[in-house]
């Protein structure tokens, strides 16, 4: 950011709904069939049809809203008219001027507090591709389209204006993509499109200026992007306006392989979607006992998951920054659980959270589905040395990959016992070697020695091995 | 009647551009008139002392028509792209798009 600007930035999340059919019709939502083979009438636009609206993807606008602290109130669904082949109506159903949900907020991890004005329902556009020439937007020569998508449930989450850096704002979309996923309502797959986001950014010279005129850029479809065109849009912004020029309003898109944003549309060019009230659909007016049923239902956010696995470090007393990022790690990736079952089955606390952090977390899909038993059992054998922790994690890889198992079993396989015994003498053996006064005077009868041998071991095996074992070794040797 | 401001030929050709309706010069005269008698009908509601009326979403006293979540009836691919003027690689062919979807 160029010395003495400040950024303003306010975030409009859309968010595909898990539903298993569309919003306002019995079609599959699903992602990755083949095209137009989910449609039926209704989402076709055809003439006669008639929208009902899907149960489960309220109950899942009210579980956002309600993790987002919002109002949830009487709602209605309107009609957006706008040309554009990616709707076959010529129209979207979307929530304009009464949308379920209003008035919440979201808190960072670090404590900051972001304002959610709306978090609004409508319906998904089908999905175009542009052929011809290019296979870019200019210079295509048709279109193709596949309205799989179009009437897939979105919510869309709309921020206010109170995000002030690129930082800030990655952080954001990482919480709330944390937050949707813990509702149940999205899968979180931004790299598959269910959840996209635009940005409105505008500039000023310093926090007393009112707001600048702003830019809205759409196409943000990952964090690292979210970030990446802030400070872009931003960087021009300030260029413009540093060199006596203004800001004009525009909508712009973000170019990932060029690193820019370019103009889609003035403000001039705004359109003008002429809402008017879907007349095939009745007002939705949620009473305190649906709401309450929501949530009810509703698990832990992130926020509680996190300060869940906090409370557990300090009562250990293992608070570091290294530790505070892993507790991130696990809880955005939804392996909280798993590390808590570890740590009330008495494995030690930075053990448990290190190996989920670190190499569960490499296959999350997989370590959500670990049976937290083999998982406790694993870790027992590494915490009491029977395993060395390079041993510990190859057996974890294999459980995650497997889809679970005995971890003792795989650690026989892998003949890792066998191995571990045999590397026990050889470190007993070494140990004796470098002390032949105390292994003499050991040997005379001086059990309390072994203690040396104890500590030689443990420090050539970083605390791997195991005591008991190693006491049984000297005693074997002494004979 | 009240006093709200007439329709104008400008608004006409306006809202007509919206729904790509290409007008001539008479139907832009003639649509002026027959549009402005129907918005001063609905402009005599205005007439009525409405303050304590809440807003209607909706003719009739319903709310919370749902369904469950359940699949239903899809229709088969062929069928459908037959009723379409133009098809490639099982997708709708439409015409040439400028600029990005709103
Ligand atoms: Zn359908």
């Amino acid at each position: 950011m160029t010395d003495g600007w400040v950024m303003v930035i306010g975030l409009e999340v859309h968010c595909e709904l898990k539903t298993t059919t569309k919003l306002f019709c019995g079609c599959p939502n699903m992602f990755g069939n083949e095209p137009n083979t989910n449609v039926c009438p209704v989402c076709l636009g055809l003439p006669g049809s008639l929208p009902v609206l899907n149960q489960k993807a309220v109950e899942m606008a009210m579980a956002i809203g309600t993790a987002l602290n919002c109002e949830i109130r009487p709602s209605t669904f309107h009609r957006k008219n706008y040309f554009y082949p990616d709707q076959a109506k010529d129209y979207q159903i979307s929530q304009y001027d009464e949308p379920i949900n209003v008035d919440g907020w979201l808190e960072l991890p670090d404590g900051f507090r972001v304002g959610i004005e709306r978090a609004h329902m409508e319906e998904d556009t089908g999905k175009t591709t542009h052929a011809g020439v290019t296979g870019r937007i200019h210079g295509a020569d048709y279109s193709l389209v596949d309205y799989n998508r179009s009437g897939v449930p979105l919510v869309e989450i709309v921020s206010c204006p109170d995000l002030r850096t690129s930082a800030q704002a990655r952080a954001y979309v990482t919480e709330l993509r944390s937050v949707l996923v813990a509702t149940g309502a999205s899968d979180g797959k931004m790299e598959e499109g269910s959840m996209r986001v635009d940005a409105n950014v505008s500039v000023r010279r310093s926090a007393d200026d009112p707001f600048g005129t702003r830019c809205e850029i759409k196409n943000l479809n990952s964090v690292r992007s979210v970030g990446r065109a802030i400070d872009y849009e931003a960087g021009r912004q300030i260029a413009l306006i540093e060199s006596g020029e203004q800001i004009m309003q525009q909508t712009r898109h973000w170019d990932e392989d060029a690193s820019r944003t370019v103009m889609l549309r003035s403000k001039e060019d705004a359109y003008d979607y002429r809402y008017f009230l879907e007349p095939d659909l009745v007002p939705l007016v949620p009473d305190s006992d649906w709401k309450e049923a929501v949530a009810d239902a509703l698990g832990m956010m992130p926020a509680q998951r996190r300060a869940r696995l906090a409370d557990l470090l300090r009562d250990a007393g293992n608070v570091t920054d290294a530790r505070t990022e892993q507790v991130a790690t696990v809880v955005d990736l939804g392996l909280d659980d798993l590390v808590v079952e570890a740590i009330a089955g008495g494995i030690p606390t930075a053990l448990a959270l290190a190996r989920t952090a670190n190499e569960a977390a490499a296959d999350p899909e997989a370590a959500r589905q670990l049976d937290p038993g083999s998982f406790v059992t694993l870790l027992s054998m590494e915490a009491a040395g029977t395993l060395s922790s390079t041993q510990a994690k190859t057996v974890l890889a294999e459980l995650l990959a497997a889809g679970g198992g005995d971890p003792s079993a795989i650690a026989r396989e892998k003949g890792f016992e066998a191995m571990s015994d045999n590397l026990l003498s050889v470190t007993v053996a070494h140990a004796i070697e470098g002390n032949p006064d105390e292994w003499a005077r050991y040997c005379a009868g001086e059990d309390k020695l072994a203690q040396v041998f104890i500590g030689q071991v443990m420090k050539s095996t970083r605390g791997q091995a195991n005591g008991k074992a190693v006491v049984a070794e000297l005693q074997r040797l002494r004979g | 009647m009240v006093d709200t401001p007439r329709l104008t030929r400008e608004d006409v050709a306006h809202v007509a551009g919206l729904a790509r309706l290409h007008l001539s010069d008479e139907e832009l005269d003639l649509f002026t008139g027959q549009l402005a008698v129907v918005l001063d009908h609905a402009a005599d509601v205005a007439l009525l002392d409405l303050a304590d009326v809440p807003p209607t979403a909706h003719a009739m006293a319903v709310i919370n028509v749902l369904r469950p979540d359940i699949p239903g009836q899809t229709v088969d691919r062929e069928e459908v792209l037959a009723a379409a003027p133009s098809v490639e690689d099982h997708r709708f062919r439409v015409p040439r798009i400028l600029g990005e979807a709103p």
